[in-house]
């Protein structure tokens, strides 16, 4: 979690710090329930450094110190950096591609030593909100041109691109948040209509039956047509646009969504996508699967969605109090691969259950609405820009 | 611009909400609506791990151990764990190349993963265990673990203890509720299947937490719903190990059986059916082998025919024929026949052995000569009992007589699957000669034993029990107690504590048949054969049998007043029952009442123990399976010698490999390949021919006992 305290002017937003601290907290207290090993010496191992708790204590000491720094620099620092830093983040991912080392067939980390890794994926999200704001803030810059927004959407997208070529899918899409931030800032809002619009559209692709959907949707623009017929016989490119959409929806439900999880998402990423809607996704369409196969490349593929179904499981076992702390089997077994990162929440959800869980989305959500009433209140749209971005960052890595 | 924006931040505000409530909503689903998750976390991460308890021991009736269990050893190896090992000391102790060893863990990595503990080596002997134990800390990632297994020190009683083997998908099938789980052992014959529930004890359970790799974490929830093993209750049966193994070794190379049984409380003392087996033969890792061939021989080695062989009865059925005809009032011992060297009031001809007039002039003279005769007379008097309107009536009452002996029916002895013999019903006989179309001469062989009538040697052991009790007897039975009997197994064993009075029949008149049975040890058939010290009472027979020569029987008790012991014998095949069966009943007598045999008798047990009575089919069966055997001994040397040849590149290749390795490693390796290339070639060879699917079955036994 790479996100900075706030400053407002040079006032600290208690609230902010102490929830981020609470957050923090508990983040390191599942990773200390991954770790932990019945009879082990959990203390020394701590001091030893060597477990992924102290290393994310370390990490969050050290940001800590950064935070102060940051608290203390003059704000106008980071405008004027802001587009040195971007160009910075985008040279480090392009170098991820020269040095970059091998963690679970993505070459996208830079190894730093003493354990540490770095991904520039991951620290380039906090230079691109720089830019973005400092891009959107700059007085000759109009928002509602479109000029002005392919720019925006090109300083976010480049880096988007870069972590998908280096297989960070999941990343690429964090990437994508910065969208919600610049329909605040004008962004048509259409444009968040139809995104949403897709999204809605592939969810429906994946459950439905292809064909089933098709009709369905034929149908539905068949009754819009009948029921706006007099507006059509008045304007006859309502027609046309109704034809449109209604082809470019048949197409994507046809065409573009098999591409993307077949072609642009990792097969590990589509079964997740496939079996969160209760599916099951045969791997052996995906192209990426092959590339992964070939020899040299020793990763240990589960042919089945094992990842999230352990998950499932875990959070499912949770019940309403959860199981205990130290005390979920499914944790203590590890049973959920990768827990430590991508899964934790699953150790939250096993250990405190639904109680558990909410209250830390809770908390979430209180820090998020914080962040964006703090945004609100900014003179500067930079600062404004900027916050949001931050609050949309910490909200994807969540979700 | 201001307002717009602020809806907008509104908007963005919602969309957050909204993705929350979606989140929680989920939450929601997975935690509290379904229950399918914590159970399913449950059966991932909680194992169960069965403490298996002794089974229980049996004893005979001086608490002698007919079998026990014993620790053996095991050597396993958690692959992972095992860098570092000494490969080549433990090869050395093993007697195993190196080539081996891998061949051995690359298996073991195959079938069980590297993370799980597997058997490197089964059924360690003492010494091999001691050697292994003090270098233990030199081999990382083995261990050895014990496991119960049986042994029977005695060697005896193979049919009658039975075995207990691995069970299978049909027994869990019938034992749904009994909590057996695959890989459990549980008894498939004898004493040990009757009694499995009593010997098997209560298994524990405990419950380990286990990571995804099926490594043990800890015990869940610190033991608190774990179970402790309860182990198996003895057994003390009747049987005298000294007697039983007297009379097996009597019956070696014969076909028969041998009964003995205490009249005074029904427990059976020894019970042999020839051909008999080693009991540890069954046990450790020889024992699918062994098993297979026994069920293949044609002699039928697990066959117990001491309870399911059916045997005409012959003379030896003519006292109890005596004991019906007078319980039922139609004779008294003196009545008397006259026989002049046949009956014929039938018309058919039934031959006597004896012509002088007077041999059947009482019950006594009759049974001592064992008059064919006579026995046919009382016979045809039973079922022409006036009383009973015809012969057919007569005929199910005399029927329910012999039920009531025991005779064609099951005794309900403590053994599986006893066989009922015959005593033909009404119904076989109408079918044969048309209804009501028979009488008592159409059945006339009956009275002598013959016909359709088929004993078990325990049903005749039995029917010598309730004459030498006079009129009454217990079931047959091994098991007098069970060590803290509960009230289940009380009235388990009820119905071996109850006295079955059959008779009505005075003392005095059975008093007529003991003296002819004696008679027939003093001047009869069994003159020949004496227990010394004892008065017996006997009866011979020589069953005719329509497959071959006849069958050699006798029966007996002693001592002649308050008997102590009843005994049928019969060897198949074996044409007089004086002279084979009578003197091995006798010597079955004399042990059991002497406690030893008379030293001048003992060359007498080895001749009759070295009589080789195999019938010549039989051991024609047996010459082509060993022409057969040599046949492929014969094969597999000529695939050695192959196997040889390919070796020897092999090994000129690892030789070039470890031209690095230490001079002195190089020597051991060279000493060690002679005999281990032997056995390496004995293993190949296995895969030749049919042996490998047994083979391959062993191995899997051995790694589900893992």
């Amino acid at each position: 979690m790479n996100t900075r305290n706030n400053t407002v002017s040079q006032g600290i937003d208690w609230t902010i710090v102490t929830l981020y601290a609470i957050l923090v907290s508990i983040g390191i207290l599942c990773i200390f329930m991954v770790e932990y090993r019945t009879g082990s010496n959990w203390f020394q191992l701590f001091l030893g450094g060597k477990t992924n708790y102290s290393k994310q204590l370390m990490f969050a000491g050290v940001c800590t110190l950064i935070a102060t720094f940051i608290l203390l620099a003059d704000s106008k620092l980071f405008t004027a950096f802001a587009n040195l830093t971007y160009a910075f983040g985008i040279l480090l991912m392009l170098a991820t591609f020269v040095i970059g080392k091998d963690i679970k067939g993505s070459k996208s980390w830079i190894a730093l030593g003493g354990g540490f890794n770095l991904q520039p994926a991951e620290l380039c999200k906090i230079f691109v909100a720089l830019a973005l704001a400092k891009y959107l803030s700059m007085q000759n810059t109009d928002f509602t041109k479109a000029k002005s927004q392919l720019i925006a959407c090109g300083i976010v997208l480049v880096p988007a691109v870069l972590a998908r070529l280096q297989h960070e899918t999941g990343l690429a899409l964090v990437y994508l948040s910065f969208f919600i931030a610049m329909y605040r800032e004008g962004l048509p809002a259409s444009i968040l209509v139809i995104g949403i619009s897709f999204g809605a559209l592939v969810v429906a692709t994946l459950i439905v039956e292809p064909n089933t959907l098709a009709i369905t949707l034929t149908i539905i623009a068949a009754m819009i047509i009948y029921i706006s017929w007099r507006q059509i016989k008045r304007n006859i490119r309502l027609l046309a646009i109704i034809i449109v959409t209604w082809a470019i929806c048949v197409g994507v439900q046809r065409f573009a969504v098999p591409y993307i999880f077949n072609n642009v998402f990792e097969c590990y990423q589509s079964q997740r996508i496939y079996s969160a809607v209760g599916k099951d996704y045969d791997c052996s369409q995906n192209k990426n699967n092959k590339s992964i196969e070939q020899p040299g490349l020793k990763v240990s593929f589960k042919p089945d969605d094992y990842n999230v179904r352990q998950s499932k499981i875990a959070i499912g076992s949770g019940r309403f109090w959860g199981r205990g702390f130290l005390k979920g089997t499914q944790t203590r077994g590890k049973y959920v691969p990768e827990q430590h990162t991508d899964f934790i929440f699953t150790s939250l959800g096993e250990a405190f259950g639904f109680v558990g869980c909410f209250g830390f989305l809770g908390l979430y959500l209180f820090l998020l609405l914080r962040i964006i009433k703090i945004a609100e209140r900014q003179r500067s749209a930079f600062s404004r820009v900027y916050a949001y971005s931050v609050a949309f960052i910490i909200y994807f890595i969540k979700a | 611009m201001s307002v717009f924006n602020q809806s907008r931040g509104r908007v963005i505000q919602i969309i957050f909400f909204v993705i929350f409530i979606v989140i929680v909503g989920q939450l929601i689903n997975l935690q509290i609506f379904s229950s399918k998750y914590r159970l399913a976390a449950e059966n991932n991460a909680i194992f169960r791990k069965i403490v298996y308890p002794d089974r229980g021991i049996i004893f005979d009736r001086k608490k002698r151990a007919m079998l026990e269990n014993t620790i053996s050893y095991d050597l396993v190896v958690t692959p992972v764990e095992s860098k570092g090992t000494d490969t080549l000391f433990l090869c050395s102790i093993l007697n195993i190349d190196t080539t081996e060893y891998k061949k051995r863990m690359r298996e073991i990595i195959f079938k069980n993963t590297s993370v799980k503990p597997s058997i490197f080596e089964p059924l360690l002997t003492q010494e091999l265990y001691a050697k292994l134990y003090e270098n233990m800390y030199k081999f990382p990632g083995f261990i050895l673990t014990d496991r119960s297994v049986r042994t029977y020190p005695y060697n005896t009683g193979a049919q009658v203890l039975g075995y207990i083997a691995e069970v299978d998908t049909g027994f869990l099938r019938r034992h749904k509720d009994d909590g057996y789980e695959m890989g459990d052992y549980a008894g498939m014959n004898g004493l040990e299947r009757t009694y499995e529930k009593v010997l098997m004890g209560e298994r524990g359970i405990k419950r380990y937490i286990r990571d995804n790799k099926s490594r043990i974490q800890g015990a869940y929830e610190n033991g608190l719903f774990d179970t402790s093993a309860i182990a198996g209750r003895n057994l003390y049966t009747s049987v005298d190990v000294e007697v039983q193994q007297l009379a097996e070794k009597l019956l070696q190379n014969k076909i028969g059986s041998a009964v003995a049984i205490n009249p005074k409380t029904g427990g059976i003392i020894a019970m042999v059916s020839s051909p008999n087996y080693n009991p540890n033969s069954l046990t450790g890792s020889e024992r699918k082998k062994n098993l297979g061939r026994m069920l293949l021989d044609t002699s039928r080695p697990m066959f117990n025919r001491a309870i399911k062989g059916q045997y005409p009865p012959g003379s030896t059925f003519k006292p109890l024929g005596a004991v019906i005809a007078l319980d039922e009032g139609l004779i008294t011992p003196g009545y008397g026949f006259p026989c002049y060297g046949s009956y014929t009031s039938c018309g058919v001809v039934v031959k006597c052995e004896h012509k002088n007039a007077g041999h059947a002039g009482s019950l006594r003279l009759a049974l001592a000569n064992s008059c064919n005769a006579y026995f046919s007379q009382i016979f045809r008097m039973s079922i022409d009992n006036p009383t009973y309107r015809n012969p057919q009536v007569g005929y199910l009452k005399w029927k329910e007589y012999m039920n009531s002996f025991g005779m064609g029916r099951t005794l309900d002895v403590d053994l599986p699957s006893e066989n009922r013999a015959s005593v033909p019903d009404t119904a076989v006989y109408n079918k044969a000669y048309g209804k009501n179309r028979w009488n008592s001469c159409t059945i006339l062989t009956l009275g002598i034993g013959q016909d359709k009538m088929t004993a078990t040697p325990m049903q005749l052991a039995n029917m010598m029990c309730i004459i030498a009790n006079k009129g009454y007897y217990y079931t047959p039975h091994f098991v007098d107690s069970i060590e803290h009997e509960s009230t289940t197994d009380t009235s388990m064993l009820g119905k071996y504590r109850r006295k079955h009075v059959v008779t009505s029949t005075s003392d005095t008149v059975f008093r007529a048949v003991h003296d002819g049975m004696h008679d027939v040890t003093i001047y009869g058939t069994a003159a020949g054969i004496k227990v010394p010290g004892v008065e017996y009472c006997a009866k011979t027979g020589t069953a005719q049998n329509p497959h071959g020569k006849n069958h050699s029987l006798f029966v007996c008790f002693a001592p002649k007043e308050n008997p102590t012991i009843a005994i049928a014998v019969i060897v198949e095949n074996a044409g007089f029952g004086s002279t084979w069966a009578g003197p091995i009943g006798a010597f079955m007598m004399e042990k059991y009442l002497n406690d030893t045999i008379a030293t001048d008798r003992l060359a007498e047990v080895e001749r009759i123990s070295n009589a080789n009575l195999i019938p010549d089919a039989i051991k024609q069966w047996y010459a082509r399976k060993d022409v057969q055997r040599q046949a492929k001994l014969a094969m597999e040397a000529a695939s050695k010698a192959e196997m040889n040849a390919d070796l020897k590149n092999i090994n000129a290749d690892d030789e070039e490999d470890s031209s690095s390795t230490p001079a002195t490693d190089k020597k051991i390796n060279t000493e060690k390949t002679n005999p281990t290339k032997d056995r390496k070639n004995n293993k190949a060879n296995q895969r030749v021919g049919a042996l490998f699917i047994n083979q391959s079955k062993r191995l899997k036994v051995v790694s589900t006992k893992a």
